[in-house]
C-alpha cells in the first residue's frame, strides 16, 4: 500500500517526524528566572577560597539600590570594584552591614564564598551588561 | 480509498501532536521558574554555606509576576507594599521622590520613549544616574540604543537587574499621535 505515492515504511516514519515536529513546536519549555547575580572571582580562586556568588535579589528585597550603590560606594559594573577581604573586616563595603551587627559577620565564609569553582568574575543571567548585549 | 486513509491516518497523527503537547504543556506549567541554587550553575552543591542560602523561589513566589527577568515585576512589589527595603543604613537623609515623566521623541520608526522618574527614584538616587551618565538638562546626554545595549546607560542595569531590553514597548509605550495631548501637561518633559 502507498501512502501520498510514497511506500507506507516511509509514510510511516514521516508521521512520526510530523508528531514529533509538532510536539518540538507547541511545547513552550520552562523559561527560567534570571537572577542578576554578580560573581566575583578576581581573588578568591588564586587564595584557595570558593568564588564569591552576589544575590542581587536577595539584597533588593531588604535594601534599596541607592543604600549599596550610593551610600556604600558600590559602582554599577560588575568588575568596577576593588573588595579586599581586609576591607570587609575593616567594615567598608560589604563589612558595612556584614559586621554582626546589621548582617551576620565576615566569619562566615562559607555563605559568601559558594561558587562552583572556574567560575568568571561578571553579572550572571539570561542578560548581562557591560558587552555585546545577548539577546 | 487509498487517499481516505492517507488523510485520516494524518489528520490523527497532527490530532495526537497537538494533544501530547497540551499534556506536557499542563504539567510544565507547574515547574518553578525559578531554578534551585544547587542547580542554578553558579553554586557549588557541595559548599559548606549552601544549607544556610535563602532558596530564590521561597522568596520570589510571593512577589507581583512578571514574565522576564528573575520572574518578579519589582516596581508593583514595591508600590504595593510586598516588601519594604531600608533607604539607608547611617545618614539620615530624607527620602525624596521625583515625579516626572521625560518623553524622548528621537526614536526612529518606533514610538517615543516615557522615562518615569518616579519608579527609578523609589529605589535609586538622583546621583546614581545624574550627572554622570545622564546630564538632568533634557536632550543634554546623547545616546542611542547600540549604546543601551552594550550595558551603557539604561543598560546598567536594564538586561542585567531590571527588566531587560527584549521587552522594547515597555519604554516605547508613547504613540506620536499622543504628543499634542502631552504638551500641557506640567509632569511631563518633553526632549528631541
Amino acid at each position: 500500500m502507498r501512502l501520498f505515492g510514497i511506500s507506507r515504511y516511509k509514510s510511516c516514519l514521516m508521521m512520526v517526524l510530523l508528531q514529533l515536529g509538532l510536539l518540538a513546536l507547541f511545547t513552550p519549555s520552562v523559561a527560567h528566572a534570571e537572577y542578576g547575580d554578580v560573581v566575583l572571582n578576581t581573588r578568591a580562586e588564586e587564595a584557595g577560597m570558593r568564588p564569591v556568588i552576589f544575590p542581587h535579589w536577595f539584597h533588593r528585597i531588604r535594601f534599596k539600590c541607592k543604600v549599596c550603590h550610593t551610600e556604600l560606594g558600590f559602582e554599577m559594573r560588575a568588575g568596577a570594584n576593588e573588595i579586599l577581604m581586609a576591607d570587609i573586616i575593616d567594615g567598608k563595603m560589604c563589612g558595612r552591614c556584614h559586621n554582626n551587627n546589621i548582617a551576620w559577620g565576615p566569619q562566615n565564609c562559607h555563605l559568601c564564598h559558594s561558587g562552583l569553582p572556574g567560575l568568571k568574575t561578571g553579572i550572571r543571567g539570561g542578560d548581562s551588561t557591560g558587552g555585546p548585549g545577548k539577546w | 480509498m487509498n487517499r481516505i486513509f492517507a488523510w485520516t491516518i494524518l489528520i490523527i497523527c497532527v490530532g495526537q501532536g497537538f494533544a501530547l503537547a497540551e499534556t506536557l504543556t499542563e504539567t510544565g506549567a507547574k515547574v518553578s521558574p525559578w531554578k534551585l541554587l544547587a542547580e542554578d550553575g553558579l553554586h557549588d552543591p557541595d559548599g559548606p554555606g549552601m544549607k544556610y542560602l535563602q532558596e530564590p523561589s521561597e522568596a520570589l513566589s510571593q512577589l507581583p509576576e512578571d514574565v522576564v527577568g528573575n520572574k518578579v515585576n519589582w516596581v508593583r512589589t514595591l508600590d504595593r507594599g510586598f516588601i519594604d527595603p531600608r533607604i539607608n543604613l547611617y545618614s539620615a537623609k530624607q527620602e525624596k521622590v521625583l515625579d516626572l515623566d521625560v518623553i524622548r521623541q528621537n526614536t526612529g520608526e518606533m514610538n517615543m520613549v516615557r522615562f518615569p522618574h518616579r519608579q527609578h527614584n523609589e529605589w535609586l538616587d538622583c546621583t546614581n544616574c545624574h550627572e554622570w551618565l545622564f546630564k538632568s538638562k533634557a536632550g543634554a546626554t546623547k545616546f542611542s540604543m547600540y549604546d543601551i545595549l552594550q550595558g551603557e546607560f539604561c543598560g546598567r542595569c536594564h538586561g542585567a537587574v531590571a527588566f531587560p531590553l527584549t521587552q522594547c514597548n515597555r519604554c516605547h509605550s508613547v504613540p506620536r499621535s499622543a504628543k499634542a495631548a502631552m504638551t500641557d501637561s506640567n509632569k511631563r518633559a518633553l526632549m528631541k
